[in-house]
């Protein structure tokens, strides 16, 4: 194993009109190679903004990051990740197929090979079929299975994922939850995936990073052992029930102070 | 409200809505038609010495030869006789105008569209330019056009360009402005998320034009166009007056003022008002073919 994200000492400071916001206060994180590691924490704890800067969709204000060993723009220069948003964000005007074949469009990769890579993506989804149809013409759980398809058909070693299915039902919350969990174990890629829901980051994770807000930083991080093979039926198991009552009561932890706090717009 | 179907559906939802208004304006235009014609009519049997029953009058407002406002009727069979029983060659075959019309109106058109494309295209590209030409196009369309119109045609006679060009520049000079800013917004409407997906592509500037901005405008671009095309005609009209009313429907209008020849004018502008409906329903039919070819007609 060898570390594919390391932050140390890492700070983000947003001038605003209202003065600074310290989004990220030194933050130290070592996520190794296959890992699927959440990030959880209530709103404004600075959990995107932790993933936008391994993406370099932010800019650290101070510390270090090294991702894959170099820059997060390097890295992302490199293609090195896969970004899936909150939402499912496909365009419009592009089929599924078309949607997916993007970043392969981007990057230049020759059309016969985009049409095998879009099929085999497609497949890992579980949309095979869906190709010739347009975003609206799906469901919204079918809709960020696409974008999980757009965002792997690059074959990126990593998948940044920011509350992808924050904005589900429950019943098809936990199907893709158990989908992405199969795929994460069939691709082997390393997961960084934010949240806030207790049982997703605990069903799905390796590792959680439970973060706490004004300064945004580390609470604790804790292992989340349950091995590799994950029923739904495992969330009634006293081991998982046990680290969720941690990540619940480090999260508590973390927020205690909120109530002398002016409440976050 | 639930659209209907069928035939009975088409009636109650698009023929009956439309064809009241028809019928109330109809109904206006005739009485306003009566209204003030009337005056000629009783100045006319005043002088004679005649009395003139209200029937007459009425029958007589409605049949004069250059009435202040000309019945609906009178129109319709000016603009008969002048497209129907006209060959397309003569002079007075108001096809012939329209045509003349409407040619300076697609080259203008043209011109401005590509031209406003250019100009946002620009402006979305750089600051700077965004901060130098925004302001000056606003300005243009402060100018009355009727002011410059003129000017236009002189200066473009002067260093010899006249014909078809000089109106379609007046075209040009008020189609582009829609489109320069409604493309401008076009260009910017694609939201964070599509923008930082290309970013994290490692998308070139390039890439992000084609693949995201371009296409997230096109909406945008053809309700620009719809108003674009629209007064594209009205520049094409206004840019004949000061040519001296060779030909063309404000030629039409123009020597209709000259002689009085009130049922002239009023055909010309009715077939201006058509033109512009059927240039605007055009653009709108392409517009619908495009989106369902993008997808997003639903």
């Amino acid at each position: 194993m060898n570390a594919v994200i390391e932050a140390k000492g890492l700070n983000l400071t947003f001038e605003t009109n209202d003065g600074p916001v310290h989004a990220l206060s030194n933050i130290d994180l070592t996520i190794e190679n296959g890992e699927f590691v959440s990030l959880i924490g209530p709103s404004g704890c600075g959990k995107t903004t932790l993933l936008r800067v391994i993406a370099d969709l932010e800019q650290p204000t101070g510390g270090t990051i090294l991702v894959n060993g170099v820059t997060p723009e390097e890295a992302r220069l490199s293609r090195a990740y896969g970004y899936v948003f909150q939402a499912a964000a496909l365009y419009p005007w592009r089929t599924i197929s078309g949607n997916i074949s993007l970043p392969l469009e981007v990057m230049g990769i020759a059309r016969s090979e985009r049409k095998a890579r879009i099929e085999s993506n497609l497949e890992l989804v579980n949309l095979s079929g869906f190709e010739k149809k347009f975003p609206w013409q799906l469901s919204g759980g079918m809709q960020q299975r696409a974008s999980i398809a757009r965002a792997l058909s690059f074959d990126p070693d990593m998948l940044l994922m920011d509350e992808p299915f924050g904005a589900l039902d429950e019943i098809v919350r936990d199907h893709l939850n158990e989908q992405l969990l199969k795929l994460w174990a069939q691709t082997q890629k390393t997961v960084v995936f934010v949240t806030h829901s207790i049982p997703e980051a605990v069903f799905l994770s390796t590792k959680i990073v439970v973060m706490s807000p004004r300064p945004g930083r580390i609470h604790e991080i804790i292992d989340c052992d349950l091995g590799a093979d994950r029923p739904l039926d495992i969330r009634e198991t006293p081991k998982f029930l046990e680290i969720a009552h941690r990540v619940r009561e480090g999260l508590r932890l973390g927020h205690s102070y909120d109530d002398r706090e002016p409440a976050e717009s | 409200m639930t659209e209907r179907q069928g035939v009975s559906g088409f009636f109650l939802d698009r023929v009956l809505p439309v064809g009241v208004v028809v019928l109330v304006i109809l109904m206006l235009w005739y009485g306003f038609a009566v209204l003030l014609n009337s005056k000629f009519e009783l100045d006319q049997a005043a002088r004679a010495g005649t009395e003139i029953s209200t029937r007459d009058l009425v029958a007589k407002t409605m049949a004069q030869e250059r009435p202040v406002l000309p019945a609906p009727h009178q129109v319709a069979t000016e603009l008969w006789d002048t497209t129907v029983n006209k060959k397309i060659t003569s002079k007075r075959s108001l096809v012939y105008h329209g045509w003349v019309t409407l040619s300076s109106t697609l080259l203008g058109f043209l011109m401005g569209t590509l031209l406003g494309i250019g100009l946002a295209v620009a402006i979305v590209h750089s600051r700077v330019l965004d901060k130098s030409l925004m302001p000056w196009i606003i300005t243009s369309q402060t100018v009355p056009i009727l002011a410059i119109a003129p000017m236009i045609i002189v200066v473009l006679n002067a260093i010899g360009i006249s014909g078809l060009l000089p109106k379609a520049m007046i075209s040009t000079y008020l189609s582009f402005f829609p489109v320069a800013v409604g493309m401008v917004k076009g260009l910017r409407s694609p939201d964070t998320m599509h923008m930082d997906l290309m970013r994290t592509y490692n998308a070139t500037q390039a890439q992000v034009f084609f693949k995201l901005r371009w296409p997230s405008a096109v909406p945008f671009l053809f309700t620009s166009m719809k108003i674009a095309v629209a007064i594209s005609l009205v520049g094409a009209i206004v840019g004949e007056l000061p040519t001296g009313a060779v030909a063309g429907l404000g030629a039409r209008l123009l020597t209709g003022s000259y002689y009085g020849q009130t049922i002239q004018i009023w055909t010309a502008l009715i077939g201006a008002a058509v033109l512009a409906a059927i240039l605007v329903w055009a653009v709108d039919i392409v517009s619908r073919i495009v989106m369902r070819n993008m997808g997003m007609a639903r």
